[in-house]
């Protein structure tokens, strides 16, 4: 791998090596190319920002960071090594947790029961053993409902763990989401426009989560946002799409000054 | 006021995931459980065993296997009774052909095979979903009908082509046949079905359980959380299929004593689905509810003429069931959607804040 020498960043913490990388990406649906020949790489510990205009395709990158797509030529890379074409569940055991674009909770549970699915990679019991809640699975479900609890604790939704997720208000849902991604103790953290959707207030309030699980956990981020004030605010490095290409990568005082994502953003004049 | 939480503090996980966090709940239960192991034995005649204690537990627990399946993991099936079936002809064959098998074991070792014919019976489900994973099922429920009739090896080549069930006993008792008391049979069928109650609510609140209410609930997201599709559904198939046909062995060993091809046929599937559905889909408790609407209304509904000393002939009596039955679920249905187990859900979160409205 090249490049594996961490950074500083501006405002003073220490970034670790590659994380993951993605090489040459390419992806293809029939005769529509979603991602053409994309690079760019994940270092540990910080918070990378892919944006764009719609349909630049950056969901679809998402998709193939998390197992969701195969790409059609190009590689993946992770934890120094290249990652196999595997199912998506088997990247998620792998250390990769998400969030999605449109929540995709589990509404007939509550908001615990979410929270706890978000552990069921870390659960090993046989199926006797929870069958008589005796053992094992009693000492796991003890376990992991602390830390879930934590989690908790932490995005401060103890007051709902009870309530079933489908009477909840959009804001307070897409923090479970994020609880639930948080519980799998995740390397790495997806965030499909965390934002979306929300007043300033509660984006106030999802970038200072974004920001204090990046300090206090160590998780590295790659997240997807329209907001161009939070990307600005939040990311140390940012990809740039559009049409399917890349067409910026660096810090955002970088890439705000590219003249191609101006471009981009902008239009440009047609003489 | 009954229901008064106040003053029940959990001070540990354990205490606040037990099975009754509330105190009223646990002693209610001990009421029922009192009421089923005791009380109802000792003043019940035969007649109550026979047309309400015994069809209610087995078909509460047929309709508790089908919840696993289509309440908890989401996935429809129209074939619930051919794999009762399943269970009956694998409990027959059993003990035809070990007749010193003690017939509890028998029973719940007959769940096995329909286990393993759910499986193959669920394959589909890794593709298909709802309505058309519900006519997959269904071709199981025709196939293994006629494979009941046709095939002469499973029903002993009996001239009649029924299933005949022996006198069987357990330490000198008989439990099964023409010749045990109703009271045994009662017994050994409530035994069975408690036993298969509490593993299905502690899988259901457990690991398991969670992870088949993510595959109901949004299939795409619990894949991208990590949990194995394939193996969460069938899964659910295969405990589904097991419950299922332990009821069909004690529906057969313990309460028709006989039984032909076609008693395993849809009309059988669609009773136990719609106790599920009355009931509630996604409950333990709701099965039972249920299953006490569906098998024992009509069953009570038929005493009342006699009762109240009105003389109306049988055929009358039947039809004026019929209407009623069926009315009472389009009642239930439009008071509460979601089953009875719901309604019993709302009145208990009433009953804790009463006499305060919120």
């Amino acid at each position: 791998m090249k490049d594996t020498a961490g950074y500083v960043t501006a405002d003073g913490r220490q970034i670790g090596g590659t994380l993951m990388e993605m090489r040459n990406i390419t992806l293809k649906f029939g005769g529509v190319t979603a991602i053409s020949d994309i690079s760019f790489d994940i270092h540990e510990g910080e918070i990378r920002a892919i944006i764009g205009p719609n349909g630049a395709g950056k969901s679809s990158m998402l998709n193939i960071i998390s197992g969701f797509y195969t790409p059609t030529i190009g590689e993946v890379w992770y934890k120094g090594e290249k990652r196999p074409p595997m199912k998506p569940f088997e990247v998620a055991r792998m250390g990769v947790a998400r969030t999605f674009q449109n929540i995709a909770l589990f509404e007939g549970m509550t908001v615990l029961d979410n929270v706890m699915t978000g552990r069921l990679t870390h659960m090993k019991s046989s199926i006797l053993s929870q069958a008589l809640w005796y053992g094992k699975a009693q000492q796991e479900e003890m376990e992991n409902r602390e830390i879930v609890e934590k989690v908790i604790d932490f995005l401060e939704i103890q007051r709902i763990r009870k309530t079933p997720v489908g009477r909840l208000p959009y804001g307070l849902k897409k923090r479970v989401e994020l609880a639930r991604a948080l519980a799998a103790e995740p390397s790495i953290l997806l965030l499909d426009e965390p934002m979306a959707g929300m007043n300033v207030e509660e984006k106030e309030d999802m970038s200072r989560f974004i920001l204090d699980v990046n300090d206090e956990f160590g998780t590295t981020i790659c997240l997807i946002e329209h907001d161009m004030g939070v990307v600005m605010d939040l990311s140390d490095r940012v990809v740039v799409m559009d049409y399917g290409k890349k067409i910026g990568d660096g810090t955002p005082q970088e890439v705000r000054a590219d003249q191609a994502v101006i471009d981009a953003y902008l239009g440009v004049p047609h003489e | 006021m009954l229901y008064r939480t106040a003053g029940q503090f959990k001070t540990s996980y354990q205490a606040d995931q037990a099975l009754f966090p509330v105190k009223q709940d646990a002693f209610l239960l001990g009421v029922i459980l009192l009421l089923a192991w005791v009380i109802l034995p000792m003043v019940a005649s035969e007649f109550v065993f026979q047309a309400l204690l015994i069809p209610v537990l087995i078909f509460s627990l047929a309709a508790l296997g089908l919840n696993i399946l289509t309440g908890f993991a989401g996935q429809l099936s129209l074939g619930t009774g051919a794999f009762m079936g399943v269970g009956a002809y694998a409990c027959y064959k059993m003990v035809s052909i070990f007749p010193e098998m003690n017939l509890i074991v028998a029973i719940l070792l007959s769940g096995f095979f329909s286990a393993a014919i759910g499986v193959a019976f669920g394959i589909p489900s890794l593709r298909i979903k709802g309505f058309y994973l519900a006519i997959a099922t269904l071709a199981a429920q025709f196939f293994l009908v006629w494979l009941f009739e046709k095939w002469a090896w499973l029903y002993n080549y009996n001239a009649s082509g029924a299933i005949q069930v022996p006198n069987l006993d357990i330490f000198g008792i008989f439990v099964s046949g023409p010749q045990a008391a109703s009271i045994t049979e009662y017994y050994v069928v409530l035994f069975v079905v408690s036993l298969l109650t509490m593993v299905c609510i502690n899988l259901t609140r457990g690991t398991l359980g969670r992870t088949w209410k993510a595959t109901r609930d949004m299939d795409i997201a619990a894949e991208l959380i990590g949990i194995n599709l394939m193996k969460s559904k069938l899964t659910a198939f295969a405990i589904s299929s097991y419950i299922v046909g332990v009821a069909g062995a004690l529906y057969v060993f313990l309460w028709k004593g006989a039984a032909e091809p076609n008693a395993f046929d849809i009309p059988l599937s669609f009773q136990v689905l719609f106790i599920a559905i009355i009931g509630g889909l996604g409950s333990v408790l709701g099965n039972y509810l249920g299953a006490i609407l569906i098998v024992g209304l009509p069953v009570v509904l038929n005493l009342v003429p006699n009762a109240l000393g009105i003389s109306i002939n049988s055929a009358m009596v039947e039809h004026l069931n019929v209407m009623i039955v069926g009315g009472l679920i389009v009642f239930f249905l439009i008071v509460e959607p979601h089953g009875l187990n719901q309604l019993w859900r709302l009145i208990r979160e009433k009953l804790i804040i009463w006499p305060f409205p919120h």
